[in-house]
């Protein structure tokens, strides 16, 4: 039939400009990242390196005038050696994951990590609040309570040791070596399992594991809080207690902002502003994705990234199941509107030719 | 053949009525409060301080709300619309005239509320002492915790005021 | 004299017709308004195109009831408070959102349907005309409206666009094309801000949808005169076959009433549209609301790719193909062209391009040309993106300056 030829022209070029400008174009503007399954062994970091140093050698060799070939050929060292550094890294991380932690070692243990982390679930207060912390360090040390629930026992065992090294930054507030002996690590790495919450919540897993850089501002999360209800004065409509805390999360703000040389972004909608798998892959180790951010690799565990991920949505799309329940019956209803007016045309149609 | 053309066009029709119908009831929801306008309609209230005699307004869901600790010497003072709070009768009101919402005055040496809009008077339990109002003040839903005075949750005291008809 | 019988009941169809002449008007614009019978469903394009209008008027009108106008406060009135909070906030915004990209996919097939059937020739050089009107105030509207949310691409896309303004380089033709004050004057700052943002609001919900009621309006009243055209390019004496079809001859007529036959067809077609539409609305909506758009606007960071919507992207690549003076000509020959089409085609063939010989050629060219450049346009110019994108826009420009000779020499078709 000639229309039906019709509509498959249109639909072919419509299909050909829709493949064009979205699934093709957005193959070549976004590098693609593999996925490790929140498995924290080292390769990925080893993948960026050598990503790293194919780049240094392509530019060596288009490389026309002796300076610009000498600095390469010294970065290129420098990244040769990282490469080593982290390989061995590694390694070591592995004979730790590889101890048997004993928990009750890790109690006594953990009293050195006391003097900037608090831990709640063992009635250890942190030392300052989150605000003066952040004078200190640029960031306010996490408490310790649901570390072990949180994040991978492998990374947490890197972490531990050299936490740059873990986080895979440049720099961290952390100092190395504060686990002491590698049987000491699997000790405490054994202790904060044996003190973590079985169950934890959507909001506690993002609380923890991200939000004391990033805020919510549709969660009414804050860097160092949820943000208090307070009321404004009758007679003169002013929040001095709501200004205070404003204050206070704006000194945080700029602490926070000194340290990792920009605000971290809040993360209200980040779940519509960027795929599912950008997400996993960012989180799992965001210099795959922005070569040179301050941010750190968390080493969350999967089920840790899923619950943070069930949060995002919550906040950021919560009218998805909406969305999805409404959508079958719009749909239904056009099919059969679309079926009773293809009755009505061969109705009117009839006889006419 | 003309009658089935004419109803397969009037079945769509309907089809497309109830469309619209759906349509319709999609837009009604869009003029619904909003989900955090809803949440937000509890306010606490200290009144250990409060004086004798002397009007207090608080905001509630957007509307002021009398809150007055009733002196002894007041005629309404014996009156079943007023909150026992400690050892303390309180009148608590949302502030709006029952005629047509302006904010009445009161004035504490007649112990009287009056209208600005059309001269309606309570007493200072909210009981109508001249009309045009058609009934006394209303009193919103509180709840009595200690020396506090939770607006926007159904307590004790004010369930028994319901129940006793005299809430609105 | 107009005669009002004094005991007609007050609303019945007797006394609103002596008042509103309801049935001359139902006859005039639906009744006896003829459409030819040998048409196929690209026909059907204009009723589609009502319809999605009147989807993204519906929609605006509850979207503008919670939308702030504010710098500050439109990313989270439309992020948070619409999509979130408001019942059903998140259908408008989806269909709002969708129907403004859609809208531009039908207003592309119905350009190229006339284009094919030569439906600008022979008296439709009007319908052609506030056509091409239309479809420069839509995406005039489209602009505006993608700025309101005030997201990455909202702030970023002012920018640019904004930045066409400014004209030629200053060292060109001794600067006097050269309006830097101009670009300012149009945000009403130095960059986009509250000013820019209060203005390009006012443009989106009121006078562009004005200016586009009154288009539709001259674009329907255009059509009137000379007929919709049809599949062969066929002239048919309406009065003639309208006689014969009001006679009873259903079938020997050319002809079919608007009301109800060309409307059940319409509506068929509408059925399947619509479908396709709210498919998209509910489950497939990423390449309409562009996730980066997701990001609120932040005046200190342009994002790493920054490209226009899929419907401006082919005049986009001829600006991008050529260096700054020349792509600006180059930008500003792809936004006339289209109008001068009635004249520049020369051939008095009311006919299928298939049936056109060069003609035929020249169509499927400038439509796969088009298709190349909307595709280039979202690349990054980098690396074999870059020359092809080049060829496209020089293709493009040749399509164009080559159409006179080539319908001056086609040969015209039948006697009839």
């Amino acid at each position: 039939m000639k229309e039906l030829k019709i509509l498959a022209v249109v639909i072919f070029f419509t299909g050909l400009v829709y493949w064009g400008v979205e699934p093709y174009a957005h193959s070549v503007m976004h590098k693609h990242v593999e996925g490790h399954n929140f498995v924290y062994d080292g390769k990925s970091d080893l993948e960026v390196l050598n990503e790293k140093v194919e780049e240094i050698k392509k530019s060596m060799a288009s490389a026309t005038d002796e300076k610009t070939k000498k600095a390469a050929e010294e970065e290129l060292k420098k990244y040769e050696n990282k490469i080593k550094d982290t390989k061995a890294f590694w390694a070591h991380v592995e004979k730790i994951a590889a101890l048997k932690g004993n928990a009750a070692n890790g109690k006594n243990a953990i009293s050195a990590c006391a003097g900037c982390h608090g831990i709640k679930a063992a009635g250890i207060k942190a030392p300052t609040d989150a605000l003066t912390a952040s004078k200190t360090y640029g960031v306010n040390p996490p408490d310790l309570s649901n570390a072990g629930a949180l994040y991978d026992p492998k990374f947490l065992a890197a972490f531990i040791l050299d936490p740059a090294h873990g986080a895979f930054v440049k720099k961290i507030a952390m100092p190395a070596g504060m686990g002491g002996s590698d049987q000491n690590i699997a000790d405490i790495i054994a202790y904060l399992k044996s003190i973590a919450p079985k169950e934890i919540t959507p909001k506690q897993a993002f609380e923890s594991a991200c939000g004391r850089c990033h805020a919510m501002r549709y969660a009414k999360w804050t860097q160092i809080g949820t943000v208090p209800k307070t009321k404004p004065n009758i007679k003169t409509g002013q929040d001095i207690e709501g200004l205070k805390f404003k204050e206070k999360v704006a000194e945080y703000q700029n602490n926070l902002a000194k340290y990792l040389g920009k605000l971290p972004p809040d993360l209200s909608i980040i779940i519509r502003a960027r795929s599912e798998h950008y997400l996993a892959t960012f989180v799992e180790n965001p210099q795959s994705h922005l070569f040179g951010t301050a941010m750190p690799r968390v080493g969350v565990t999967k089920e840790a990234f899923e619950k943070v991920k069930t949060y995002l949505e919550e906040v950021g799309d919560s009218s998805k199941p909406k969305r999805e329940a409404v959508g079958p019956w719009v749909l239904g209803f056009m099919i059969i509107f679309t079926i009773l007016a293809y009755l009505w045309y061969k109705s009117q149609w009839k006889g006419l030719k | 053949m003309s009658d089935r053309r004419d109803f397969m066009g009037k079945v769509l029709g309907a089809w497309a009525g109830l469309g619209a119908l759906g349509a319709l009831y999609a837009a009604k929801r869009t003029w619904d409060p909003l989900p955090s306008v809803k949440a937000a309609g509890k306010t606490v209230v200290d009144v250990s301080g409060a004086k004798e005699n002397e009007l207090h307004t608080e905001l509630w869901r957007g509307k002021p709300v009398f809150v007055m600790k009733v002196s002894p010497n007041d005629p309404a003072h014996k009156d079943k619309r007023l909150v026992q709070i400690g050892n303390d009768k309180f009148f608590v009101a949302i502030g709006l005239c029952t005629h047509l919402g302006c904010i009445p005055t009161y004035f504490p040496e007649k112990h009287k509320f009056i209208c600005p809009c059309h001269g309606g008077q309570f007493n200072s339990a909210g009981e109508v002492l001249k009309s045009p109002p058609p009934k006394p003040l209303v009193i919103p839903p509180f709840k009595v915790e200690g020396t506090k005075l939770v607006l926007g949750e159904e307590g004790e005291q004010y369930k028994k005021l319901k129940a006793a008809g005299v809430v609105a | 004299m107009a005669h009002f019988d004094p005991n007609a009941r007050p609303f019945s169809h007797k006394w609103l017709n002596e008042r509103l002449a309801i049935d001359t008007l139902e006859k005039v614009l639906a009744k006896e308004y003829w459409i030819p019978k040998n048409i196929n469903f690209l026909w059907a394009m204009g009723m589609v195109l009502a319809t999605t209008f009147g989807l993204l008027l519906i929609s605006g009108i509850f979207l503008l009831m919670y939308y702030i106008p504010d710098t500050k406060q439109a990313f989270d009135s439309v992020n948070h408070t619409i999509m979130q909070e408001v019942g059903y906030g998140w259908l408008w915004r989806h269909i709002h959102g969708v129907a403004a990209s859609i809208v531009f996919l039908i207003i592309y097939i119905h350009m190229f349907t006339g284009i094919y059937y030569g439906s600008y020739k022979r008296g439709r050089e009007l319908i052609w005309l506030s056509g091409m009107l239309l479809f420069v105030t839509f995406s005039a509207e489209a602009f505006a409206g993608y700025v309101l949310p005030w997201g990455q691409m909202s702030y970023w896309a002012g920018m640019v666009i904004t930045n066409l303004f400014e004209g030629f380089s200053s060292d060109f033709l001794g600067g006097h094309l050269h309006f830097p004050g101009l670009v300012e004057w149009i945000r009403g700052n130095y960059v986009p801000s509250q000013a820019f943002l209060g203005r390009f609001f006012m443009l989106h919900v009121v006078l562009l949808p004005l200016v586009i009621i009154g288009l539709i309006v001259l674009h329907f009243g255009a059509l009137r005169i000379p007929h919709v055209n049809n599949q062969d390019g066929e002239e048919i004496d309406f009065e003639a076959e309208a006689e014969k079809w009001k006679a009873g001859l259903r079938k020997e007529s050319k002809v079919i009433p608007f009301k109800p036959v060309f409307l059940s067809k319409d509506v068929f077609v509408l059925g399947i549209y619509l479908t396709f539409f709210f498919y998209l609305v509910f489950y497939h909506f990423e390449f309409a609301m562009d996730p980066v758009n997701f990001d609120p606007a932040n005046p200190l960071k342009t994002p790493p790719h920054i490209y226009p919507e899929w419907y401006f992207l082919w005049s986009y690549e001829v600006l991008r193909a050529f260096p700054k003076n020349p792509g600006l000509i180059a930008f500003g020959f792809a936004q006339v062209i289209f109008f001068l089409l009635p004249f520049l085609d020369r051939s008095p063939n009311v006919a299928p391009a298939n049936r056109r010989g060069l003609f035929k050629i020249w169509f499927w060219v400038l439509l796969i040309d088009m298709v190349g450049l909307t595709i280039l346009g979202k690349l990054p110019p980098v690396g074999i993106y870059t020359p092809f994108g080049k060829a496209f826009a020089y293709i493009f420009i040749a399509l164009w300056l080559i159409l006179p000779f080539i319908t001056k020499a086609e040969k015209p078709i039948g006697g009839k």
